[in-house]
């Protein structure tokens, strides 16, 4: 079904800009939550060659279980796969229409994993904190807190996180960890851009990768359409993608570049910060209430005090 | 108005009890299941489909229907309207097993059932659930303090334990007549909690789908969620107590409170009036309406919503000759307690797209089970509590063949 998306984001816009305007200054503070120096990884879909290395290696770092086919099968790509519980990152197959010299299509390879949102909706949404955004830049998830709520995955704008829902007693969410423990040593790679054989993945600090991105944009226009996705997208995210083909022709979703927390933020905080609205009402009610029985007739006001 | 609430002395083995007994038996079943093979060998949920039957219904339309407790505790002991009394232990009740069932629906919904208590330790200010959980929490204790003096009126002086317990006789009465003497004079303080509680959490629930913008369809995703949902909750209270009246008095064969239950719903009317322009005139603001002859299921959805749960019961209740009979009424009330169900299904289930997935949903047997299961238990513990407790007070039919 198709909905007018961006018209929808613009009157949501409006009206999240009016609830701003009208609320008290403290309120709608809402800074971005970015860490300033955060690592990200640059993938750049026109080098790679599908050759699913990644997901091998993948697989091994984060010691998940073995998958139902081989690495090496080639007949995977030709179904459309999401990331799963057991399964961190997949890459897909694309023919978006261009041809060879030899009349053959050419087909665009694209990875998909968890974006670490700069401003994670999921990271928002948990009731514990389990998720949180690291200094490092990794969505970071803390089994030990948490309640199995699925919020996370109601938020996610990216359809990420999995649940292992055959697990009766301890599921856990399984999402890519940006392979934080490695990240956070001197020098550590991603297992996936440590094994990438044609550069595709390129990891580094965000600012220097946005940078790196826009130079090659520009010194090779025909090459790659003018645009980051993942530079702007719900307030940016650490993973970001650079691409030859308009990037909804590969599966690619289109979200606003507002992060979407923001609106439920704003409206909870702007209730409920220092619990100004309860106690208002508290103290409305006990005036009502204490005028009520001060007019009213000698009452039976207490439950079992009726006779 | 004096009223009497009395323990009935009604039959308690009756067909319809055996059918609960049943459903429970199922539910029981499917729930054992849960806890053996996980959420998966039971449910259709999925990585797309993360929330289903079990929020949308049992949490979310538990919440909701569940707000009988504090509409009439509103009238009858914060504004002060006494002649409203004899329904506020019947909704008491109601609210009080309906938020136990909520949690232990939740038990059965989250993946880990023993970390429940985690969200008291950890804490997230900016997670709605997390506002959500901690009011539920503390709302469902205010019900049990607001319950204590019918146990009170029933036990006090009478505790007469068997056997071995028997050496517990005069302990538990003595704590009985503890709570006899301070709760009274404190009660107000947990009224008027309960009713702030309701508000912030029957509003906070609304927020919930507002982290997911992208995925709720735009004929329900408004900024001012949470304003309907505390309007709808509101707006369902007395409704829901002519329903579970109705239902209890006919069944146990009492007097229809219908001198009570025609006038409290005068008062919806306005409430349910509100609601509606509210509902519109969102629909009208952000221009949402264009979606409504698009002949999807989702917007099907979204016109049963409120035509049959909004307009006609509300057009129904201006009628003096409607309120005033026990059969309309009843009709009309039902008509707006399934319209608040189905719109927290609509919000939780009908009205979510995942953004990539083409996934639909429709619930599993053994969810289906075992949300049956748990309704089934509230009414089985709605009849063992008015049979043992002071809780109604209409004098028993006359009897005619």
């Amino acid at each position: 079904m198709k909905l007018d998306r961006r018209g929808f984001f613009k009157i949501m816009g409006a009206a999240a800009g009016a609830s701003l305007a009208s609320s008290p200054p403290s309120a709608d503070a809402r800074s971005l939550k970015a860490p300033p120096d955060a690592y990200g990884c640059l993938v750049d879909l026109t080098r790679c060659i599908g050759c699913r290395k990644c997901e091998e290696a993948c697989n091994r770092v984060n010691e998940l279980p073995a998958p139902d086919r081989s690495f090496e099968d080639p007949t995977v790509l030709n179904t459309l796969r999401r990331p799963d519980e057991r399964t961190y990152t997949v890459v897909n197959r694309y023919f978006p229409g261009k041809l060879d010299s030899q009349n053959q299509l050419v087909p665009t390879y694209v990875k998909i994993q968890c974006m670490h949102c700069q401003d994670p909706a999921c990271a928002s949404a948990c009731i514990v904190g389990a998720l949180t955004k690291k200094a490092n830049g990794s969505v970071h998830y803390d089994v030990s807190k948490c309640i199995g709520c699925r919020y996370c995955m109601v938020a996610c704008p990216f359809e990420i996180p999995a649940y292992e829902y055959h697990d009766p007693i301890t599921p856990r969410v399984m999402k890519c960890t940006f392979c934080f423990e490695r990240i956070s040593k001197e020098g550590g790679l991603p297992g996936c851009a440590e094994i990438c054989p044609v550069e595709a993945i390129t990891f580094g600090k965000r600012s220097t990768l946005l940078s790196v991105a826009k130079k090659r944009i520009r010194e090779n226009p025909a090459r790659y359409i003018d645009q980051i996705y993942g530079e702007t997208e719900v307030g940016g995210t650490s993973w970001m993608y650079l691409s030859g083909i308009d990037f909804d022709k590969l599966g690619f979703i289109n979200v606003p570049d507002q992060p979407t927390p923001k609106l439920a933020e704003t409206i909870q905080h702007t209730l409920f910060s220092y619990l100004w609205s309860p106690i208002v009402l508290f103290g409305l009610l006990s005036g009502i209430m204490w005028t009520s029985h001060k007019n009213g007739q000698p009452n039976d006001t207490e439950k079992g005090e009726d006779r | 108005m004096t009223h009497y609430p009395y323990p009935l002395k009604a039959k308690f083995w009756t067909p319809g009890v055996l059918v609960l007994l049943a459903l429970m038996a199922a539910g029981a079943i499917a729930a054992v299941a849960r806890f053996t093979g996980g959420i998966g060998y039971v449910s259709n949920l999925s990585t797309a489909r993360p929330w289903g039957l079990w929020i949308g219904v049992d949490v979310a339309s538990g919440v909701a229907l569940a707000a009988g407790g504090f509409t009439t505790a509103f009238v009858a002991h914060v504004a002060g309207r006494h002649t409203f009394e004899p329904v506020v232990r019947p909704a008491l009740l109601t609210a009080m097993l309906g938020y136990t069932f909520v949690v232990i629906g939740l038990l059965v919904d989250i993946g880990r059932s023993w970390a429940i208590w985690k969200p008291m330790v950890y804490w997230n200010f900016n997670s709605v659930l997390f506002e959500v959980a901690m009011c539920v929490m503390f709302y469902l204790n205010v019900l049990y303090i607001e319950f204590i003096p019918i146990v009170v009126e029933r036990f006090k002086g009478r505790v007469d334990l068997p056997g071995l317990l028997s050496s517990l006789n005069r302990p538990i009465d003595a704590l009985l007549g503890l709570a006899d003497r301070i709760l009274p004079k404190i009660m107000w303080v947990f009224l008027i909690a309960g009713v702030v509680l309701s508000c912030m959490h029957q509003s906070s629930l609304g927020s919930l789908m507002l982290v997911a913008p992208t995925k709720v369809h735009p004929l329900w995703y408004t900024p001012i969620l949470p304003l309907l949902f505390l309007t709808s909750a509101i707006a369902v209270g007395y409704p829901m107590v002519v329903f579970e009246t109705t239902l209890a008095t006919s069944s146990l064969k009492l007097d229809g409170e219908m001198q009570v239950l025609g006038p409290l719903t005068r008062f919806t009317i306005y409430l349910l009036g509100l609601y509606m322009a509210l509902k519109i005139g969102d629909m009208v603001v952000r221009g949402t309406y264009v979606y409504l002859l698009d002949g999807t299921a989702r917007t099907n959805a979204f016109l049963a919503e409120m035509l049959l749960g909004v307009v006609v019961p509300w057009l129904m209740l201006l009628s003096d000759h409607v309120r005033r009979s026990r059969r309309a009424l009843f009709i009309a009330c039902t008509f707006i307690v399934g319209g608040v169900l189905l719109n927290r299904v609509n919000v939780f289930v009908v009205s979510y797209q995942p953004p990539v997935s083409e996934a639909s949903y429709f619930p599993a047997i053994g969810e289906i089970l075992i949300t049956t299961g748990l309704i089934a238990t509230l009414m089985f513990l709605y009849r063992f509590f008015v049979t043992h407790l002071p809780v109604l007070s209409a004098p028993a039919r006359e009897v005619s063949s």
